[in-house]
C-alpha cells in the first residue's frame, strides 16, 4: 500500500532593496518584521543533516550546503518556518497531507511575505524600501530555488525512484513552468530562445546529485527524512518553478504526488523511459514555447514533453481507476488534480489561451507577446525583462500575475486562517499548538521536534517521528485540557 | 483595443444582451483577449518607472 504522501513546498523568494541594498540584510529584515509580530520561537539544527546522500553514499561533509545558524529564523504558529537562507527570506510550508492543502499554505506564505515585507518597510525611508518576488531567478544566472517535498516509502530502492520520476521531472514544465523571457547561463543561451517555459530548467546539470546550488541535479538525492529513517524518504524535489497560478501548484503536487503513489504500489513498469539526455532534455524542451520540440527516450522513440506528460497522466489515471490515489487525497481532490492536469494539457497543445488562467508561462508570455507587439519592441527590450519580473512582484499594486486572471482556488479567508493556523492533518498542528499556546516556555522546534524550557530541569524535547502523527484529530483535546505546557508534559508522560 | 473586441465587451456588459450564438470557449477566448487588451492598456502605470534601471538592478545571489 501507497504510503500517505506528507508533502509541502519551500520557497526562496528573490528579494531587492533594503538600507545597504544587501540582500541578506534585507531578508533579515523581512524576515524579523514577521517574527516580531509575536513571541519568537527559534529554529533547532540538532536533527539536520542536508549532507546524508540517498544513494548511501554516507556523509560528505565539504559538500554539506552552509547552514548560517545566525540568521533570523523562526518557527510560526501555522507550523512553517520562516528563515533567511544564504541570501533569500525563505518559507518553508507546514507539513501538508493533501495537494490542495499544501496549495493553501503555499499561498499562506505569499501572504506571509506580503505582510512581512509591508511591516519591514514600515521601518525605512522610501528609498531603501524593500521588494519580495516569488520567482526563480535574476535573469542574470543566479538561480533560487523552489522545492517541493513528499513523504516516501523507504523500502523504494532509489534508483525506480529516479527512473520513474526523471521522465517527470524534464517534462512536468509544459504545464507546470513559470515562464522566462530569453536565457541567462551558457547552455541555455545557445539555445538562443526568445522566452522559455521555465524559470529553472536551463539550471539543471546533473541527472542524480546531492547538490543543490552548483551543478544542480534534476534528481537530488538529499536523504533527510525528518523522522523516523527506517520507514521514511523525503523527496526533496529541486526542479520546479515557484507558481503564481494556485492551480499549477496545485497540479504540481498532485501529479507527483499520485506518481510517487504509483510507483510504491505497483512498481516502476507502467511509467515511460527516461529521456537518453535528460539534462538536455529539461533545456529543449524548456526552449520551445510551442512545444513541438522532440527528445530522445532511453527505448529510441522520439517524443515531445508533452508526450511524456501525456503517458504519465494516463498511467496515473489508470492508477486511480484501478482504486490508486487514496495515499494522496480523498476520491474528489483526486479526481480534481487529473481534471485540471488533463485540461492543462490539453489546452496547451490546442489553444493555450485557453489555459491562460492556469498556466503561468502562458499568461506571462501573453503579456510579453502582448506588450511587445503592440509597442513593436525587440525581443531584447528591457521592458519585456520588467514585465518578466513583476510577473511574480508580490505587491497588490505592482504584480502583474494579479491582473492575468489567473483563477483563484481557494478563498480569501481560508488562506488568512492558514497564515496563522496549522493544518489539522500532520504533525505541523502539534508544532503550530506549541507555538500558539506556549510561546515561553518553547524555546526550540524544528520539524521533527519541539523543545520545552520549562524553568527548572533540563530541556524537554518532545520528538515527532512520524509526520502523520501529532495531528488534530490525536492532540486537540490535549491541547485544550492544558493551560500549561507543564501540563502538556505531563499528559504526554502520561 | 479593437473596435470588434470593444463592441463585444460592451454587448456582453448589456443585461438585456441575447447569449451570442457561440460556444463558451470561443467566448471565453475573446474575452480573455479583451481582458489582455485592457491590462496592456494600463500596464504602463504598474511597470517600475525606469524599465532598465530596475532590470539592471535586480541581481540576486543564488540560493538553496
Amino acid at each position: 500500500m501507497a504510503l500517505e504522501k506528507v508533502l509541502g513546498i519551500e520557497t526562496e523568494y528573490g528579494v531587492v532593496g533594503g538600507p545597504d541594498r544587501d540582500p541578506i540584510t534585507a531578508s533579515s529584515l523581512v524576515v524579523s518584521a514577521y517574527a516580531r509580530r509575536g513571541e519568537r520561537v527559534d529554529w533547532d539544527f540538532e536533527a539536520e543533516s542536508p549532507d546524508i546522500d540517498a544513494r548511501g553514499l554516507g556523509r560528505r561533509g565539504s559538500l554539506a550546503p552552509v547552514v548560517e545558524t545566525q540568521l533570523a529564523n523562526a518557527v510560526l504558529s501555522n507550523g512553517a518556518r520562516l528563515y533567511v537562507d544564504h541570501a533569500h527570506p525563505e518559507y518553508s510550508s507546514p507539513e501538508c497531507r493533501t495537494p490542495l492543502e499544501a496549495t493553501l499554505f503555499d499561498l499562506a506564505g505569499e501572504e506571509i511575505l506580503r505582510r512581512a515585507q509591508r511591516v519591514a518597510n514600515e521601518g525605512l525611508d522610501g528609498a531603501s524600501a524593500i521588494t519580495v518576488y516569488k520567482n526563480n531567478s535574476d535573469g542574470k544566472g543566479n538561480s533560487y530555488g523552489t522545492h517541493e517535498n513528499y513523504l516516501v516509502a523507504r523500502e523504494v530502492p532509489f534508483p525506480d525512484l529516479v527512473r520513474t520520476m526523471v521522465p517527470h521531472f524534464v517534462s512536468r514544465q509544459v504545464i507546470l513552468g513559470a515562464g522566462k523571457v530569453g536565457a541567462e547561463t551558457e547552455a541555455g543561451q545557445r539555445l538562443d530562445p526568445a522566452f522559455q517555459i521555465s524559470q529553472r530548467a536551463e539550471f539543471f546539470e546533473e541527472v542524480v546529485g546531492l547538490e543543490t546550488t552548483l551543478r544542480r541535479p534534476i534528481v537530488n538525492t538529499r536523504d533527510e527524512p525528518h523522522g523516523d529513517a527506517e520507514r521514511f524518504r523525503r523527496l526533496h524535489v529541486i526542479i520546479g518553478d515557484a507558481n503564481r497560478s494556485a492551480t499549477a501548484t496545485f497540479v504540481k503536487l498532485g501529479a507527483t504526488a499520485l506518481l510517487l503513489a504509483l510507483l510504491e504500489d505497483d512498481g516502476p513498469d507502467a511509467f515511460p523511459p527516461p529521456p537518453s539526455s535528460p539534462v538536455r532534455a529539461v533545456r529543449v524542451i524548456a526552449s520551445d514555447p510551442t512545444l513541438r520540440a522532440v527528445v530522445e527516450l532511453e527505448d529510441g522513440r522520439r517524443v515531445t514533453g508533452w508526450d511524456l506528460q501525456d503517458a504519465l497522466y494516463a498511467a496515473a489515471a489508470r492508477y486511480v481507476s484501478r482504486g490508486g490515489g487514496a495515499a494522496v487525497a480523498e476520491e474528489d481532490e483526486v479526481a480534481a488534480v487529473l481534471r485540471e492536469w488533463r485540461e492543462m494539457l490539453d489546452g496547451v497543445r490546442d489553444d493555450p489561451d485557453r489555459v491562460a488562467d492556469r498556466v503561468d508561462w502562458v499568461a506571462k508570455r501573453r503579456l510579453v507577446e502582448g506588450y511587445r507587439e503592440r509597442y513593436g519592441l525587440a525581443v531584447t527590450d528591457a521592458r519585456l525583462r520588467a514585465i518578466d519580473l513583476q510577473y511574480h512582484d508580490l505587491r497588490p499594486e505592482r504584480s502583474l500575475s494579479d491582473r492575468v486572471g489567473l483563477r483563484p482556488l481557494v478563498d480569501a479567508a481560508a488562506v488568512e486562517r492558514a497564515v496563522n493556523e496549522p493544518p489539522d492533518s500532520t504533525r505541523a498542528y502539534f508544532r503550530g499548538r506549541c507555538v500558539a499556546q506556549f510561546p515561553t516556555e518553547v524555546v526550540a522546534a524544528n520539524w521533527d521536534s519541539v523543545v520545552f524550557d520549562l524553568g527548572e530541569g533540563p530541556l524537554r524535547r518532545v520528538p515527532m517521528s512520524d509526520p502523520r502523527r501529532g495531528t488534530a484529530a490525536l492532540t486537540r483535546d490535549l491541547f485544550d485540557r492544558c493551560p500549561s505546557a507543564v501540563d502538556l508534559l505531563r499528559a504526554l508522560d502520561g | 483595443m479593437s473596435e470588434q473586441e470593444r463592441i463585444q465587451r460592451n454587448r456582453s456588459t448589456r443585461p438585456d444582451a441575447a447569449p451570442a450564438e457561440v460556444s463558451v470557449d470561443t467566448t471565453k477566448g475573446e474575452r480573455l483577449k479583451a481582458d489582455l487588451d485592457e491590462l496592456l492598456d494600463e500596464i504602463d502605470d504598474v511597470l517600475e518607472e525606469n524599465a532598465e534601471e530596475f532590470v539592471r538592478n535586480y541581481v540576486q545571489k543564488g540560493g538553496e
